[in-house]
């Protein structure tokens, strides 16, 4: 038995680790879809889901069976393997890419010393799903879907790369976790001495995943739904899984190089460190919350249900900010030295990886309720006309600034910020070259 | 060119042939599009329509000058007020009568109400196509105040059948006066939240300029007319040169835009429900009392004789044609609707653009297709 448990030590952690990451992976992105329709629906003068649960806090669930339970269609002339496989690559592609995440300084899948690489490539992966989905429809909508996803995927990773490249040159890292403990290092996130890279990585991340504005592979009104036209049930819930994963995902990514990861806001000003103490009082409001919406539901034997429920999450919200509040001399040391509250600690990074990851998820949904869609040839234009020359000429502006600096001993923040005034510059001037 | 012709490029790259529709997001109803493509580019279209034809014409020969009132109310069935003010007027014309002036002016007022709500909805499912979800939205919730005022006051909200031969059949409700001040009074700022969202918005522009630009000779040409014609930059607009109703009484302008493009006919309408606002607040000021229905008889028995009448409708020139021969029915009952003639530009305007384009023409357009196939 012993014998056993040595054999499996090194593999149990990080199975346990994966687990955890895939179950609250799906979880997020479940609640992503009911996040996105309340503050569509609230954006939208409406109120969205409300009648599964209380404020229809079950839809995500109610749907999931509905999708699961569906007649599963495959078209007649389909390419039925490719078919079959397509969304598969789009779901496995999403969810692979979050094994190099580091949601905490003590909590990631694994830390690649290429990890940033090896996101990419992954994340590229993707689009084959798409692309394939398209063209094994055998139909035309799914099939301009594909083509169009194709062309602005392929434009919009160029200039994603690139922006990337300014926060690799920043850190001198490919790992991930390198890149957080850079900034944690060098005391500034990179988003505010690369603000240009980090607009450009915002917008391509938009892109890639097929947002608003540039939403055009399933745009609605042209083409239907785009490449997922003829896919239906389980199959297209796949791909309905892969997008908001995807957008997880670019979120993520962006937090991780550009907003220190798990870091706290102003993590290096001590007299901010009750900021420390915000999952508690983020538990303690949603527990708040709940109670309050316990009493104003009306008393009535139909209501019993939903009045149950938020007891439940209430009762459970408190109980998890009571629990972070656990004094280290109750709990065995768990590895972060003297912190007053283990728990907490522990904690900690993962709270705000997930405060700066919703952040960007509410403005990818924001966007969609305020934009109209972009054409094929102006995303075009966009993309290879404006957000490429502008991503190299950041690239190229900041590694001068890391010169000078090195080479120079000139103060590093001031110059990256004259690299980006002069980028700034460019993107003027390649603004009024095209009129 | 016919679209059936399938022919292969020097690339070896065959064009398709798309079919938008008739079970299309954004169609408008029932219209089906059959696009012949090369890439994303439209090289050429034909419009498919009658799928909701309903022989409305030979309906009204077999129904009394009365009975026939509530079809007209299904041809452009967002802009029902204004389909029965014409066909009313029309009945009159044929009679020799004309409806009292407190007929004449709340019937002025309704019908504008009815030019605000069918362009909110243009403006509502426009920006829909064109990917601006949250408009819709807004502009149903003021679409909806306009219903609730019609629903007071004739008990439907759609197909309303406000108006009778000769002036009206029910009186104001007490508090109309009210309630349509208030609502104009609100709608002023709701017009500016809308252009917040779309005017200056350099996605909106560049999605809707130069695109679908309509010449103004080609729009005379195809008998456009509405929007679609004073968005090419010719003041026509039969409220001003045969004026009916009340609306030689009302002062208000007729925006024309300058280059015919999706854009112009965006801001022409837009400010068409600003010009509507205005004629309404001077309408309902001024409305005179006195009988609201004028002697026409019980049984409406035209002498025989032909009428062309047609009035602004919210979508363009909306005429009918009547014959009587002397009977309380109709001999032939012509309905000239505005969408189905602007139809014919279609093919014109979206030639050259890409399928996103497709979308945006047809929505500025604004068909309906009850009217177009009747």
């Amino acid at each position: 038995m012993t014998l056993l448990i040595e054999t499996l030590q090194p593999w149990l952690l990080p199975l346990v680790r994966i687990l955890v990451v895939f179950a609250g992976l799906s979880l997020i992105v479940a609640y992503l879809v009911y996040a996105e329709r309340k503050i569509l629906a609230h954006l939208q003068v409406r109120l969205g889901p409300m009648r599964v649960g209380p404020h229809g806090l079950l839809q995500p669930i109610a749907d999931g069976l509905k999708l699961l339970l569906k007649e599963d269609i495959i078209p007649a002339g389909a390419d039925k393997w490719v078919f079959w496989l397509a969304p598969a690559i789009s779901v496995l592609a999403a969810f692979t890419a979050f094994s190099l995440i580091p949601f905490a300084p003590n909590f990631y899948i694994t830390d690649v010393n290429v990890g940033l690489l090896f996101l990419i490539g992954i994340s590229s992966l993707g689009i084959f799903g798409i692309i394939l989905g398209g063209w094994a429809s055998n139909s035309h909508y799914p099939l301009l879907g594909a083509l169009r996803s194709t062309a602005q995927l392929v434009s919009y990773e160029v200039a994603l790369g690139f922006s990337l490249v300014s926060a690799l040159l920043l850190s001198g890292t490919l790992s991930m976790k390198g890149i957080v403990e850079a900034q944690a290092q060098q005391g500034v996130w990179f988003a505010f001495v690369q603000p240009v890279a980090f607009f450009i990585l915002f917008v391509a991340a938009i892109a890639e995943t097929n947002r608003n504005p540039f939403d055009l592979p399933e745009a609605e009104s042209e083409l239907v739904a785009g490449f997922h036209t003829e896919y239906s049930g389980f199959r297209f819930s796949l791909y309905f899984l892969a997008e908001y994963a995807a957008m997880v995902l670019v979120s993520s990514v962006a937090v991780t190089l550009f907003l220190g990861g798990w870091l706290r806001f102003f993590p290096s000003v001590r007299w901010l460190d009750f900021l420390d103490y915000t999952p508690v009082a983020v538990f303690l409001a949603a527990a708040a919350w709940c109670f309050r919406a316990v009493l104003r539901l009306p008393g009535t034997r139909e209501w019993r249900w939903q009045r149950l429920l938020l007891l439940g999450l209430g009762a459970g919200a408190a109980a998890l900010a009571a629990a972070l509040l656990i004094p280290a001399r109750f709990l065995p040391d768990i590895g972060v030295g003297q912190a007053p509250f283990p728990v907490l600690a522990t904690i900690q990074g993962v709270f705000w990886f997930l405060v700066k990851v919703f952040g960007f998820l509410f403005a990818f949904i924001w966007f969609r309720g305020t934009f109209p869609r972009y054409r094929f040839d102006q995303l075009m234009n966009l993309g290879w006309r404006f957000m490429i020359p502008v991503a190299i000429a950041n690239v190229i502006f900041c590694a001068l600034a890391l010169a000078l600096s090195r080479q120079l001993g000139w103060h590093l923040p001031a110059a990256l910020w004259l690299g980006t005034a002069a980028t700034l510059l460019v993107a003027v001037l390649l603004r009024q070259e095209e009129g | 060119m016919d679209p059936q012709n399938v022919t292969t490029t020097v690339l070896g790259a065959d064009e398709i042939i798309l079919n938008m529709g008739p079970q299309h997001p954004s169609t408008h109803g029932v219209l089906r599009v059959k696009l012949k493509l090369d890439g994303e580019k439209v090289i050429g279209s034909e419009c498919i329509i009658g799928y909701l034809h309903r022989g409305v014409e030979k309906i009204g020969e077999n129904r009394t000058y009365p009975q026939f009132a509530p079809y007209v109310d299904r041809t452009d069935y967002v802009a029902a007020v204004s389909n029965g003010l014409g066909y009313c007027e029309a009945v009159e014309k044929l009679l020799g009568a004309e409806a009292p002036p407190r007929a004449r002016w709340v019937r002025t007022i309704l019908t504008e109400l009815q030019r605000i709500a069918s362009h909110l909805l243009w403006l509502g499912t426009h920006a829909l196509d064109i990917g601006a979800i949250t408009p819709v939205f807004y502009t149903f919730r003021e679409r909806e105040e306009i219903l609730k005022i019609f629903e007071k006051y004739c008990g439907a909200r759609l197909t309303t059948h406000a108006f009778r031969i000769g002036g009206l059949q029910y009186e104001t409700y007490d508090g109309f006066e009210e309630e349509v001040k208030a609502f104009c009074r609100d709608f002023e700022k709701k017009v500016v939240e809308y252009e917040e969202l779309l005017t200056e918005n350099r996605i909106w522009v560049q999605r809707t300029r130069n695109v679908g630009i309509l010449t103004p000779q080609d729009a005379i040409d195809m008998g456009a007319t509405g929007p679609v014609l004073r968005g090419s930059g010719i003041r026509w607009d039969i409220r001003k040169a045969f004026p009916y109703a009340a609306y030689d009484q009302f002062q208000f302008d007729i925006p024309i835009g300058e280059r015919g493009d999706t854009y112009d006919r965006y801001l022409v309408r837009m400010e068409e429900m600003r010009q509507s606002r205005r004629i309404v607040l001077q309408a309902v000021d001024s409305i005179p009392e006195g009988p609201i229905l004028a002697r026409v008889g019980k049984v409406i028995k035209p002498p025989p004789g032909e009428v062309y009448h047609s009035i602004e409708a919210p979508k363009g020139e909306l005429g009918y044609y009547i014959v009587s021969d002397g009977t309380t029915q109709p001999y032939r009952l012509r309905i000239r609707p505005p969408s189905f003639i602007n139809l014919e530009a279609f093919d014109k305007m979206v030639r050259g653009h890409l399928v996103a384009d497709v979308v945006a023409i047809i929505g500025t357009l604004d068909i309906v297709l009850g009217e177009v196939d009747r």
